[in-house]
């Protein structure tokens, strides 16, 4: 099968250990993982924040850099849903990329449905002998409905001990701008969803985006930094299942 | 027919607005749909309210809960929801020719029908009704349109006392208050609170026996309504439904203060959305299924009342319909955004919505408030109301509105399509957003341009990832600091993936190890 890694602009220059984390995971598997070095941003923060013309250009690029291969495989769930969700609304009105979108978002996959649905595993061979936490984010959740998908391959960690976050559900408060929009309706959400994951006693919380990570370790640094509980550690999960996870001795209890 | 318009201009309502596009020179609505501060800014002041927070998080979680609980029970609620919508989106597609069944039937059964073009028009109207009947106070029925006109505001204008009796209502209106929430006006105050309220401000209430039991407060309430309700010759109320086949209004309730003020005054006007249609009778079982269970988590409402023109020795002897547009069909020329109109008022979204349960109803400065009001006020109003143009970015779009909706309005769609027209309409002025947005798109579309920034970014940043020690940044520059006020921020890593991707095809290439990591 000819897999194609979309790693998004974010993972690109803020995260890369995360699209390391899906080429090993993958090769290990025994399958060829492509790189198709033309690709960008899947425009997502354009199309949210109502930038549709800035935002079509990017949606071309993506159907035409991904166009011809069995499956393509993005860490994230944002990224991932906005290709199959968003871009045939943001296509509509012109045949030739409406189809070019029909052809290829739904081959689209996030690192999980890829692994569960498609290659039919559940078991990486890996192993992370810690206490580990689950934020399952917004559009992961409710968009793609990933379901149980990346905690069934937790599970199957070796010495991993998934413990439950309570009002999992619930958004952390990035949105994208909206985290810079409206930063204290923001900063209440992340303090909220900050303190369910202290609750724990998880030393990581894992996640299957980036950007929402990045919003709640950065809270969860700065708590530490000010007294407000333990150092959880914020880690993709993709990079668990890789053991490319950095151990954080702070955040070993 | 009085009032409003005639029926030539209804006949080409919809049709029109259609024709006209989006905001195409119909006239907006008005009333307390009116943000008069920007989202953030009133949202700041709200999130300083530590008890606010405490009580708004324990009573959506409640709902939250019971509601989860009863729509689980339901085994065909993915197809009731679809029936939900189908339904309403009929309607929108037929609204004019419903709407004059609608008025045919009610006037055959003896209601006289107006019509209202805004919420001027709509108060004027209701108040010159009250007037004829020579009274100066009319009992209330907890309604959303006569919130939105701002009728108790005309009426006390024009020396006539409205009394809600609804009593989360009547607690708003005691403490001089506005609501916030639409199922739960005075969801913003815990029982503590309430009693104050009672003992500072309702009349001959009695102290002794005042107690911030649910009980007590109950009873105080009723003592101080069934006064009003055995007095009052002139009842206010909004409808839930209207049967265009029939011409029969609905009222869903849970208190039976609503019931009271439908049978007992001789004069009932009632104040209705032009979208509250349903084209017939046998509609109603899908959205009698929809919405006790979305609103309050009860299987079944406690009251439903329906009531058809007017029958002699039974109820009211006038009935008055006053049907409002108020930016209803400026909101129907939106291919998009007119789902919003599908809305029952169940209030599910604000329930479930993270932005809402932070801040409160009064933050949207609205009385639509939570996800539905982030995309209704500025549709019914039009962008350029008061701060209604900053409503559709109050959201993270988590979608948990959407999941919830029983009429599966897709909040977030729109609320994204309302962000575009409002960046379409602002196309021509200068915007350092657009020039961020337009620059990075410029970047992203071409490898060498995004290799190259992603290239510098990562260079730019390599002082500081050598001050910190590679664990992220506290402070950061305007508009960024909005970031770093209460979050660490990342650095950009010492090796883009691309450059790692590249790097390693390179040993490959030259009979490297083979290694992902
Ligand atoms: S938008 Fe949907 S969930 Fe929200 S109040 Fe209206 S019907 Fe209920």
């Amino acid at each position: 099968m000819r897999v194609a890694l979309f790693v998004t602009c974010v993972n690109d220059l803020m995260f890369p250990a995360t699209g390391r984390a899906v080429v090993r995971v993958l090769e290990r598997l025994g399958h060829t993982v492509e790189f198709p070095a033309a690709q960008g941003c899947c425009g997502q923060m354009h199309a949210n924040s109502g930038y549709r013309a800035e935002a079509l250009p990017l949606v071309r690029g993506f159907v035409e850099t991904f166009a011809g291969y069995d499956a393509v495989v993005a860490p994230s769930g944002s990224c991932v849903a906005m290709v199959r969700e968003s871009y045939p609304r943001l296509a509509a009105g012109d045949p030739d990329l409406a189809a070019a979108v029909d052809e290829v978002a739904p081959r689209v996959y996030e690192l999980s449905e890829l692994l569960v649905d498609v290659l039919g595993v559940t078991d990486v061979g890996a192993s992370f002998p810690h206490r580990v936490t689950y934020h399952p984010t917004c559009h992961g959740l409710r968009m793609l409905r990933l379901g149980d998908r990346p905690l069934r391959l937790l599970r199957a960690v070796r010495g991993l001990d998934l413990v439950d976050l309570p009002g999992a559900e619930e958004c952390c408060g990035f949105g994208g701008t909206f985290a810079v929009k409206n930063a204290d309706v923001s900063a209440a959400m992340l303090a909220d969803k900050c303190a369910a994951i202290r609750e724990t006693g998880a030393g990581y919380v894992a996640a299957a985006d980036n950007s929402c990570l990045a919003h709640i370790g950065g809270g969860l640094s700065r708590g530490a930094r000010s007294g407000a509980g333990a150092p959880v550690r914020a880690v993709h999960y993709a990079e668990i299942l890789a053991g490319l996870a950095p151990v954080d001795p702070e955040a070993e209890r | 027919m009085t009032g409003g318009e005639p029926a030539a201009r209804r006949g080409g309502v919809a049709e029109a607005a259609v024709a006209t596009g989006p905001g195409g020179g119909h006239r907006g609505g008005t009333g307390n749909i009116v943000a008069p501060l920007p989202f953030p800014v009133a949202a700041r002041r709200e999130l300083g309210d530590a008890q606010l927070r405490a009580n708004l998080r324990r009573a959506t979680h409640t709902i939250r809960d019971k509601r989860l609980r009863v729509v689980g029970e339901v085994p065909d609620w993915p197809q009731l929801r679809a029936a939900g919508a189908a339904i309403k989106n009929d309607v929108l597609a037929r609204l004019p020719e419903l709407l004059e069944q609608f008025e045919a039937a009610a006037t055959a059964a003896g209601a006289t029908v107006h019509w209202a073009r805004d919420a001027a028009e709509a108060c004027a109207l209701v108040t010159d009704l009250v007037r004829g009947t020579g009274s100066t106070e009319v009992v209330k029925v907890k309604s959303m349109a006569t919130q939105e006109i701002g009728l108790n505001e005309a009426l006390a204008e024009a020396g006539i006392a409205a009394v809600e009796t609804d009593l989360a209502e009547l607690i708003v209106q005691l403490a001089d208050d506005t609501p916030s929430h639409i199922l739960v006006p005075a969801i913003h105050y815990n029982r503590r609170q309430i009693r104050e309220i009672f003992a500072r401000r309702m009349p001959g209430v009695d102290l002794g026996t005042l107690t911030d039991e649910p009980a007590a407060l109950a009873e105080a309430a009723r003592r101080h309504l069934r006064a009003k309700f055995l007095s009052a010759k002139v009842a206010v109320s909004g409808a839930n439904f209207a049967i265009a086949e029939t011409g029969t209004l609905v009222v869903v309730e849970s208190e039976g203060n609503g019931r009271m003020c439908l049978t007992l005054p001789e004069t009932l006007i009632s104040v209705v959305g032009v979208e509250k249609l349903l084209p017939t009778f046998r509609d109603l079982e899908v959205f009698l299924q929809l919405l006790p269970r979305s609103s309050t988590g009860e299987r079944m409402n406690p009251y439903t009342s329906m009531w058809t023109g007017v029958t002699p020795g039974d109820g009211p002897t006038t009935l008055h319909i006053v049907l409002v547009d108020n930016g209803r069909t400026t909101t129907l020329a939106d291919p998009v955004g007119r789902q919003a109109l599908r809305c029952i008022r169940c209030s599910a979204c604000l329930n479930v919505c993270p932005v809402y349960e932070r801040v409160g109803g009064r933050a949207y400065g609205s009385v639509y408030p939570g996800p539905i009001g982030a995309i209704l006020s500025p549709q019914l109003t039009g962008p350029e109301a008061g701060a209604n143009r900053s409503l559709p970015y109050a959201s993270t779009l988590c979608g948990a509105c959407f999941d919830a909706c029983p009429v599966r309005i897709d909040i977030p769609q729109v609320l994204v399509h309302l962000r575009q027209r409002g960046v379409d309409a602002r196309r021509g002025r200068p915007s350092a957003e657009r020039a961020a947005m337009r620059t990075m798109s410029w970047v992203m579309r071409d490898r060498r341009r995004y290799a190259a920034a992603l290239r510098a970014a990562r260079r730019g940043s390599a002082p500081l990832r050598w001050l910190t020690g590679g664990r992220g940044v506290r402070r950061l520059p305007w508009p960024l600091s909005a970031w770093t006020a209460s979050r660490d921020a990342p650095l950009p890593a010492a090796q883009t993936f691309r450059d790692w991707w590249a790097a390693r095809e390179g040993t490959r290439a030259a009979g490297g190890r083979r290694d992902a990591g």
